[in-house]
């Protein structure tokens, strides 16, 4: 058994449909312990569908295999139904892309926020509310006590990603995964979000699997970076390293970003060969 | 052997070609899909041949019917029990119920059509003309609809057979000036799609009349929609004739309409119960096909509802 | 962020200005029920004048009445008074009961308001559980079976089916009383107060008519529950798989809850809102229904009176009771929009 908190080795999702069998993740590995990785590609990689396989959030028609797919030394391919649904939103949590959706609309956002935790833990009421306000205030909400009663369309879009970022993390999980948790938000709320998580993350020393399409973002963020391509991991380095990447995919989602005062013509065009999907 | 065989893949890989070369070829791929998907649907299918068999019926009851339906035995056969001379049994006036019933299926496939000949055309033109014209007109048109849609059918169907007299025509404009307002609503949100597409911006500026345009280029958009859902529809007219002949205010005796058979068959429910439970089968039988059809065609229409 | 006061006077206003829409809609809307059946009463055959002096009146008498009742004033003058009277609940005189029809109908729409409401409240304790496992099963034999319930409900002629209930619930297996509200034992003995049976019998603490009251109405109700559960368990059905199909969801199972609270307690949360729509609406259908239902029940109701009426050409009961059924038809159409508008958060504000 090694220490890492997560392991993932040779995963594959497949979909059958009508017209056959799609193959969304084709062998993907890789492992994680108390840090943060993130997990770059095109929409259409397989990059949410590794985040929601190890949520164990698959569509249920879906088909999920491993060699080995481990949370803290536990086999979750083999942990019953009933004991995977207990290690979710306690010990493994995930954040969603946008508020607007992901947040129950007829749900007061205190009320969902408690529910999380009164799923996990036998707590009163009284403290239930304790908790979640003080929950609220540590995602920076400055007014949690008002939040509390508001309904999600009622807030602003960082301030329902502030909430769901509350609501995922009041049961103190040791893994997280953001899937996109800032594509959704205006620029300039992206970066109080994510300075939010990035302090939660440390505080609590929990693992972060961070996905998401913005490959700088995501090398300023964290501390590894896996590189996937249509359901395959092409590349894996540091955060710190990607300016040396090798993969041509790699460096071509590297080109995609203007740089300031950079030549943009011609304007480069991702290039995709079918080898690497080989 | 194999030729035909091949023959036949030649024609579905020609169908199903992501890359039509004509026009035809991409419209006939395309019903040919819906038809597959339709087809899929086993229970669309009984529907669609529980309607053909209606039709057929209709059409061959002459030869189809094996006593007279409106003539019975008075002395010999009244209220006599299902056997193998009268399969469903006979009434109080020694008519053979199966003949009347298969006689009645005319009459039901002559109140649907007429109705839908009657209403289709009207919401088609109030929906087309309000969804074109937009405005002032509109908004009226789209009130009158509304107050139309938010009557209830059978009552409003009820007073006007009161007023009008009983007897099928009265009931069957009746039913129609009901049905009309969901085809208004249909027509105006097709036009409303079209209304602004630059195929009609094109007609304008080549001059042709607002009447023109709503006739050739609009209301033909609205057509399939149209069908589907006055398919839908059938099932309701059919059942709310069937109610108004129950109550007398339908088909006249000795029609052999299958509603007022049952109110006929009423009082021997108890002792004979057959007098009015077949016709009834026969319009839950009918309704149905009508309702597993139209359910099947909104799903085949319809891709986003069929899932995987 | 803005500031408080601010944002709750928006909130009001907006919430003014649909309740001004509302009433706006349902006085146009009302105006048109009674302009159609003005209609009716102009081009119905019988002349309403010799309907109230009799046909051997002489001429005399009858130029007397025309001009009593307005008929001798142009069209549009005497549409004003029709309506005039007709939102005063004046219909005119019930020639077969000959009493004013509004009396008539108070008396009689009890009866239909407690039928449609127990059958409404079957149809929903059937319907909701049914399109709820339906839509979390989809596409397994539960849900094709609820399916071909649902569709042989919208199928049936309710009439015939009331006819081979009592013979079969009533005739031969005597589990149910027959036709009618209350046996011939209590009609005379008991007093409703509020005119709904049950409820009466529950205020007076009368458990034998409570029992006997019962077991005249749970036939008819059950039937046309049936109608009501085939639409609202399809509706209930495709609002969930809607539900189900949203982000919140996926966010709700991360959180770790059960599938039992995930459907019940958000995704059918959720449906509820415009589920409140189609309850109305099938409540306003099964008054409608109650029309052919109470013929076959004997059931002393609006509908059954309305088919007196209309058998015996007695015009002006016919028509009043168009009015009002069609009123509270018209009604909860409107109401439904309105509720969905308020109990929806989103809308809210």
């Amino acid at each position: 058994m090694s220490g890492n908190l997560l392991e993932v080795d040779n995963l594959k999702v497949r979909f059958p449909t009508r017209t056959g069998v799609i193959e969304a993740v084709r062998g993907v590995s890789f492992s994680l312990g108390r840090e943060r990785l993130g997990i770059v590609g095109e929409s259409g990689s397989g990059k949410s569908q590794t985040g929601r396989a190890i949520m164990g959030l698959t569509d249920p028609r879906a088909e999920v295999t491993a060699d080995r797919l481990e949370f803290d030394g536990i086999d979750l391919l083999s942990l019953p139904a009933r004991e995977r649904r207990a290690l979710r939103g306690k010990r493994v949590a995930m954040i969603l892309q946008d508020p607007k959706y992901s947040l129950d609309p007829v749900i007061s956002i205190g009320r969902q926020i408690v529910e999380t935790l009164r799923t996990h833990e036998k707590v009163s009421k009284a403290e239930a509310r304790e908790r979640a306000l003080d929950m609220l205030a540590a995602v920076q909400i400055r007014d949690p006590k008002r939040v509390f009663d508001l309904y999600p369309h009622e807030v602003s879009g960082g301030m329902g990603q502030r909430a769901m970022i509350a609501m995922m993390l009041i049961a103190g999980p040791e893994l997280l995964i953001a899937d996109e948790p800032t594509s959704a938000l205006d620029v300039t709320v992206q970066l109080d979000v994510l300075a939010i998580l990035d302090r939660l993350v440390a505080e609590r020393g929990m693992g972060l699997v961070f996905i998401s399409h913005d490959l700088r973002l995501v090398s300023s963020f964290c501390d590894r970076v896996v590189v996937m391509y249509a359901g395959r991991v092409v590349e894996q380095l540091p955060a710190s390293e990607l300016a040396n990447a090798q993969h041509p995919y790699t460096q071509g989602l590297l080109d995609c970003m203007p740089k300031i005062g950079a030549d943009r013509h011609p304007l480069p065009v991702l290039a995709r060969k079918a080898e690497w999907a080989a | 052997m194999s030729a035909p065989d091949i023959s036949e893949m030649g024609w579905r890989e020609w169908l199903l070609s992501e890359r039509p070369q004509s026009r035809s070829q991409a419209r006939l791929g395309r019903a040919y899909m819906t038809w597959r998907r339709f087809t899929a649907n086993q229970l669309a299918v009984i529907g669609l041949f529980i309607i053909l068999a209606l039709v057929f019926v209709a059409i061959f009851a002459g030869l189809l019917a094996p006593y007279s339906p409106v003539v019975g035995d008075l002395r010999g056969a009244r209220l006599l029990p299902p056997d193998w001379a009268h399969w469903m049994g006979t009434d109080d006036q020694g008519r053979d119920i199966l003949s009347r019933v298969i006689y009645g299926s005319r009459l039901t496939l002559y109140v649907i059509v007429l109705v839908a000949l009657i209403a289709a055309p009207i919401g088609l033109i109030v929906g087309t003309v309000a969804g074109y014209a937009g405005g002032w007109t509109d908004a009226i048109l789209m009130r009158i609809t509304d107050i139309f849609l938010a009557f209830p059918k059978l009552i409003l169907a009820l007073a006007f057979v009161a007023a009008l007299g009983p007897g099928i025509e009265n009931a069957i404009i009746a039913i129609a000036i009901t049905s009309w307002p969901p085809y208004a609503r249909i027509a105006r949100a097709e036009t409303l799609m079209v209304r602004n597409s630059d195929y009609i911006k094109a007609v304008e500026i080549m001059g042709a009349s607002p009447g023109r345009i709503i006739m050739r280029h609009i209301m033909p958009m609205c057509i399939s929609s149209l069908i589907v859902r006055v398919t839908l529809d059938m099932a309701g007219i059919i059942i709310i004739a069937a109610g108004l002949g129950f109550l007398g205010l339908g088909a006249q005796p000795p029609l052999p309409e299958w509603g007022a058979m049952i109110a006929s068959g009423r009082r021997f429910i108890l002792d004979q119960w057959w007098v009015a439970a077949m016709p009834g089968m026969a319009i839950l039988v009918v309704s149905l096909g009508f309702n597993l059809l139209g359910d099947g065609l909104r799903d085949a229409l319809d891709p986003r509802s069929s899932g995987q | 962020m803005t500031n408080e006061p601010g944002r709750r006077r928006k909130k009001a206003s907006a919430l003014a200005l649909a309740l001004l829409r509302f009433v706006f809609i349902a006085a146009v809307t009302f105006l048109g029920l009674i302009a159609v059946t003005f209609f009716i009463g102009r081009v119905m055959p019988i002349d309403p004048v010799l309907a109230i002096v009799g046909d051997r009146a002489p001429a005399s008498v009858v130029a007397a009445a025309r001009q009593q009742y307005g008929f001798d004033l142009p069209v549009w003058q005497q549409f004003l008074l029709y309506v005039q009277k007709a939102v005063q609940g004046d219909f005119g005189t019930s020639v077969l009961s000959t009493y004013p029809v509004m009396q008539d109908i108070r008396r009689v729409f009890p009866a239909t308001l407690e039928l449609a409401t127990v059958g409404t409240l079957i149809g929903l304790l059937f319907g909701i559980p049914l399109g709820v496992l339906a839509a979390v099963k989809r596409g397994s034999f539960l849900d094709q079976a609820v399916r071909v319930i649902g569709l042989i409900g919208y199928s049936m002629p309710i009439f015939w089916l009331g006819l081979l209930g009592l013979l079969v619930f009533y005739a031969r297996l005597g589990w149910v009383e027959g036709p009618g509200r209350i046996g011939i034992a209590y009609e005379y003995t008991f007093t409703p107060v509020t005119g709904l049976y049950l409820l009466d019998a529950i205020i007076q603490r009368d458990w034998s008519v409570f029992r006997d009251v019962f077991s005249h109405i749970i036939l008819p109700a059950s039937l046309l529950g049936y109608i009501s559960m085939a639409y609202i368990s399809r509706m209930t059905r495709s609002f969930m798989l809607n539900e189900l199909a949203q982000e919140y969801v996926v966010a709700a199972r991360a959180k770790g809850l059960s599938e039992a609270r995930i459907i019940w307690g958000h995704a059918l949360r959720n449906a509820a809102v415009p589920l409140v729509t189609v309850i109305a609406l099938s409540y306003a259908t099964l008054l409608e229904g109650s029309v052919l239902t109470e013929t076959v029940f004997s059931w002393p109701g609006i509908g059954l009176y309305l088919t007196n009426s209309l058998q015996n050409a007695d015009m002006n009961a016919v028509l009043g009771a168009t009015i009002v059924i069609g009123a509270v038809f018209i009604a909860l159409n409107l109401l439904s929009d309105l509720l969905y508008q308020l109990l929806d958060p989103r809308t809210r504000s």
